[in-house]
């Protein structure tokens, strides 16, 4: 039977069609003679509405609707590192490379180049038996990833017949499974649809660093492997140029970067500066670990809301291999948009400012997929989802925020006046959270410090202290203070010019590691505790207050190179040798007064 | 022969609707002649079944349901293409109004684009000098970029859009190598001829293109005239590689304009009554801006909008500011104690600049003194609150020396007459000369060798 709807409604994205009694929900179909790609999203009687992921002009009323019989899923396997897909992951560089410099309508599904040769290395033998998510097989597929193929969820059996190690193609069988005289037959790649989460054992504790190295993320917000967080913030605060940092410099295996609803030249950027950064561990370029998902502002909506599953099953699908993968999401205000355009467009009946009512549901199940993970094949590995937010007019309770923020581990609220400041990253101390701190303890202390966090606390309530007191100054200004107070206010500055801040595009300051990170928080304790020690002893604050030190300790961040091992020692002994002779002077002067 | 249709069912606001269609397109352009024989256009924006919903962008005011002839095209609204166009004035609808002939082409274009590759894109890098001290200091505009400029009513952004066509020069190329692309929607008739008059006095008219749609026009044919535009600015620029200027003001007519269908439309509104596609809309145009690789030419956007009631979070800059690549805001009341080009420099931001200057492209200072400009001057704001309240005397002396600077930094460098140029070089000695009120140890955002370099000069 040929299953064949006939176009009754357009409406954007949105089209109906009528005898449709034979296709599925979420069923994948070709709508019209350009063989647009689309998914049935509801049937009635025998009306389907179908959501088309891309441009509908040009259709024309009775043209048909071509079912697929599979619901929209993803090639998976070998060729997805290092490239840049649509919303549906179809190639962007292929597209270009036949020609078009603007994105078409109707190119069909392609998908993973088919042509292409890949090394492999056959790990089983005839007569093994093969449980599901087992590795068979492995392909270096770039410098940094090797591509362990698996037996596909749901199947397993005795390997039959294999190959020897090779080069093949992704249409090659590779072995073949038998199950009760069922014959499977691999090849290097499987099809998952985007809509179900891949199958796992079990979830497991959260309890490791995602090392940012960028300073206010690592030590006052961390995030956790296998965590959720979110970046919210409104335009110009600096959202994308942060996860750009993370994209660039965290210690996951792999990126996944879903560029969704923004700016072209944003994915042009990552385009051209991924090949050319190295990873600060492995010396291999950027882009060899990286996956781009881009659909930009102007590209067809219903594709905006596929992007995020396409970036999250594509992360699952490298977790179950047994690698910690880190998904940002750009923005997922502009997704959740999507979202309401398309129930818009259905006539659904809309909840808070027109979003549909199942905003925060679908919202939960996307951040629902980020966990530490054993896998089906007995390894384990993780997924941490990052998502920008971008409250309209910068708003936080608007309900893409209210509701993210109910389900994520971190909030990381990007401030507007920092911004105006160019206090970058500017996520606001005050306002930002991460549940992961006490989860994070124990390995703080195994792997940086044992006295990391308490550090973090105390500098905290150094920022905190300030808060309060710059709501009296200013009112009445810093001068009629009390010396003990002015000092929190000094070193409440040192920790906002000198550690907070980081320039992301400053060769020294764009990445920094734990160590360091540990050293410049225990000189600025230095300076705290004897600052303020001398300050209680009764000593002026001009005397206490340094300049030259003072601005020394606040440009560490650029001074301090890996090359000067004994950079902050020395920096402690001047500390510490400034305010010996500081008090010794005082005691001498106290004494001659006397 | 092609069909025409002689029966509506509904005429309301901006839309007719048939029934009885057979073989409609979505989106396509139709033709309606009236009974005075007069024609309008329109657009096919819903099918349900044979019922088609058709915008008209002349409105329609004088359709009778029994009076009119609709022909259906079949394709999307296509204009035709040439170098001819410099020089021209189009209406809104690219039909020539400055009495001269028609375009002829052998080729038409879609006026609604397709969206490039990312793949195909150039990454913008090359800074275009506007001689403006606030904007090539502090909010670099780089060839290829989207920059709007957020404004207010009566606020001088005609004259600060009208400065930059007339100073803009693209580093290391002759002046004049730009060709401007005007778009007006719902201007005045005033403000567009302080434009022309403008582009006559500097003697780039023969370089220019306008597409006219001002006051007193037909409110739908604002959302086809900024299409127009940039179909043309496409052409130019990656058909004939010329590097284009394009103006559009004033994008909040537009929205408007979106508005007023949108509810007549019976949509679910989002944020005061836009439709909640506002966002994907103000895309389709904005990232029309960008260049190509393999085509030497580049387009520049430089969008005017008018924040109601001075708001920058109202839907219109606010969905504006999330697309385009930064934004120069306006202030009332830096306007008001005199000062023009009154840019707000605080919530000014060009996202492309960092890649744009620096050592290969302007001087290896200018990153970190813009930084530490901006942090200064935030800082001043804080201690202007202070003085508010305990009197300027009563400051210490560190916070006099920012006030001072303050004071400085608006009336010698942001302040900038109509007719000055200023290249990179005077704009960032000027940002030396303020940087010079404040005590050294202040300068915490410049590279300390770059302090000793360029400090006590």
């Amino acid at each position: 039977m040929t299953r064949q709807g006939n176009i009754i409604y357009i409406n954007g994205p949105v089209v109906r069609a009528d005898h449709m009694e034979g296709f599925m929900v979420r069923e994948m179909v070709m709508v019209g003679e350009k063989k647009l790609i689309g998914e049935v999203i509801s049937l009635e009687n025998d009306l389907g509405t179908i959501q088309v992921y891309e441009e509908t002009s040009g259709l024309r009323m009775g043209e048909k609707v071509y079912g697929t019989g599979t619901p929209l899923s993803l090639k998976l396997g070998p060729g997805i590192i290092g490239n840049i897909f649509d919303g549906i992951e179809r190639p962007l560089s292929k597209i270009y490379d036949s020609g078009f410099k603007f994105i078409p309508e109707g190119i069909g599904l392609i998908s993973l180049d088919e042509k292409k040769s890949w090394d492999v290395e056959i790990l089983v033998k005839l007569g093994d038996i093969l449980k599901s998510g087992e590795v068979f097989a492995k392909i270096q597929e770039t410098t940094m990833i090797v591509h362990r193929v698996m037996v596909p969820p749901g199947i397993k059996g005795k390997v039959v017949s294999t190959v020897k190690s090779g080069s093949y193609t992704l249409q090659d069988t590779l072995v073949v499974l038998d199950e009760n005289g069922k014959k499977y037959e691999l090849k290097m790649y499987q099809e998952w649809p985007v809509r179900q989460p891949r199958p796992i054992v079990q979830r497991m504790p959260i309890e490791e660093l995602l090392v940012t190295g960028q300073r206010v993320i690592d030590t006052f917000f961390p995030l956790a492997k296998g965590g959720t967080a979110a970046i919210p913030g409104g335009f110009g605060t600096g959202k994308t140029v942060t996860q750009h940092q993370l994209a660039k410099w965290s210690d996951a295996d792999i990126i996944v970067y879903i560029g969704c609803g923004e700016r072209g030249n944003e994915m042009t950027e990552v385009l051209e500066d991924f090949p050319k950064l190295k990873d600060p561990n492995t010396d291999n370029p950027l882009m060899d670990r990286t996956v781009l998902i881009a659909n930009t502002s102007n590209m067809p909506v219903a594709a905006r809301e596929a992007s995020i599953y396409t970036g999250i099953t594509i992360a699952e699908y490298f977790r179950d291999m047994g690698y910690n993968v880190a998904v940002m999401a750009d923005s997922t205000s502009r997704w959740a948009e999507a979202l309401r355009e398309i129930s818009g467009r259905l006539e659904e009946m809309p909840a808070e400012e027109g979003y549909p009512a199942y905003l925060a549901s679908r919202l939960a199940a996307f951040y629902e997929r980020a966990g530490y993970i054993k896998n089906l094949n007995g390894t384990e590995g993780s997924i941490t989802i990052i998502g920008a937010v971008s409250p309209a007019g910068g708003d936080f309770s608007e309900p893409v925020t209210k509701s993210t923020k109910r389900i994520v581990g971190a909030f990381l609220a990007l401030d507007r006046e920092l911004a105006h400041a160019r206090h970058f990253p500017s996520i606001n101390w005050l306002s930002s959270y991460s549940s992961y701190i006490p989860i994070l303890k124990d390995w703080f202390k195994e792997n940086v410090a044992p006295d990391m966090m308490t550090l973090r606390s105390k500098m905290m309530r150094i920022l905190q202290e300030e808060n309060k007191l710059m709501d009296i100054v200013k009112l009445v200004g810093e001068d009629v203070l009390p010396d003990d107070q002015r000092v929190i206010l000094e070193i409440a500055r040192i920790i906002k010019n000198g550690y907070l801040q980081q320039n992301a595009y400053d060769p020294q300051d764009f990445y920094v590691a734990l160590s360091r990170q540990y050293s410049m928080l225990k000189v600025i304790d230095q300076l705290y505790d004897r600052a303020y020690s001398c300050v209680k002893k009764g000593i002026p604050l001009s005397k206490v207050k340094d300049e030259k030190l003072f601005s020394d300790i606040i440009m560490m961040k650029n001074n301090a190179t890996e090359a000067k091992s004994g950079f902050f020692q020395e920096l402690t002994d001047r500390i510490n040798h400034y305010y010996d002779s500081v008090e010794s002077l005082y005691k001498e002067g106290a004494a001659d007064e006397s | 022969m092609k069909v025409r249709y002689l029966k509506l069912e509904k005429a309301e606001g901006p839309l007719i609707i048939m029934d009885e269609v057979k073989d409609a397109v979505y989106g396509e352009v139709v033709d309606i002649e009236m009974s005075s024989k007069e024609h309008r256009m329109g657009k096919v924006v819903q099918i349900d079944r044979g019922k088609v919903i058709i915008q008209v962008f002349q409105g329609t005011s004088g359709i009778s349901l029994n009076g009119v002839s609709v022909s259906f095209s079949g394709k999307p609204m296509e204009i035709p293409m040439s170098s001819e166009i410099l020089g021209r004035v189009f209406s809104s609808t690219a039909k020539p109004i400055d009495g001269g002939g028609e375009i002829y082409s052998n080729k038409n274009y879609n006026i609604n684009g397709r969206p490039m590759n990312p793949v195909a894109r150039l990454y913008p890098r090359n800074y275009i000098q506007t001689g403006i001290s606030s904007i090539d200091g502090l909010m670099t505009l780089i060839r290829g970029q989207k920059l709007p400029i957020f404004s207010g009513d009566g606020l001088p952004h005609n004259q600060l859009a009208a400065q930059i066509v007339r100073q803009a020069r693209i580093s290391g190329e002759e002046v004049g190598s730009f060709v401007v692309v005007f778009a007006a929607m719902g201007i005045r008739h005033d403000e567009a001829n302080f434009f022309r008059k403008v582009f006559e006095e500097a003697g780039v008219m023969s370089r220019v293109v306008m597409f006219l749609n001002l006051a007193d026009d037909p409110v739908m044919e604002r959302i086809i005239t900024p299409r127009c535009a940039l179909t043309a600015a496409e052409y130019l620029a990656f058909e004939c590689n010329m590097h284009v200027l394009v103006i559009m003001t004033d994008i909040t007519s537009y929205c408007e304009a979106l508005r007023e269908i949108s509810s007549a439309r019976e949509e679910v509104p989002s944020r005061k009554g836009y439709p909640g596609y506002l966002y994907s809309d103000l895309a389709s145009l904005y990232e029309r801006a960008g260049m190509l690789k393999g085509s030497k030419g580049s387009i520049t956007q430089i969008a005017i909008l008018t924040m109601p009631n001075d708001d920058i979070t109202h839907p219109v800059p606010d969905l504006t500011g999330y697309i385009t690549e930064g934004q120069i805001v306006l202030n009332r009341s830096l306007y008001q104690m005199g000062i023009y080009p009154p840019i707000n420099i605080l919530p000014s931001l060009s996202r492309l600049m960092k890649d744009g200057i620096g050592e290969e492209y302007t001087r290896e200072d200018h990153p970190d003194v813009a930084n530490q400009i901006f942090s200064s001057y935030s800082r001043v704001q804080e201690i202007r609150a202070l003085a508010q309240i305990v009197g300027e005397d009563e400051l210490s002396e560190i916070d006099r020396k920012y006030m001072e600077f303050g004071r400085q930094f608006e009336e010698q460098f942001a302040k900038q007459d109509f007719e000055e140029y200023r290249d990179i070089n005077q704009t960032l000695e000027l940002m030396w000369e303020l940087l010079r009120i404040l005590p050294e140890q202040e300068l915490t955002r410049i590279d300390p060798s770059l302090v000793k370099k360029y400090l006590r000069k």
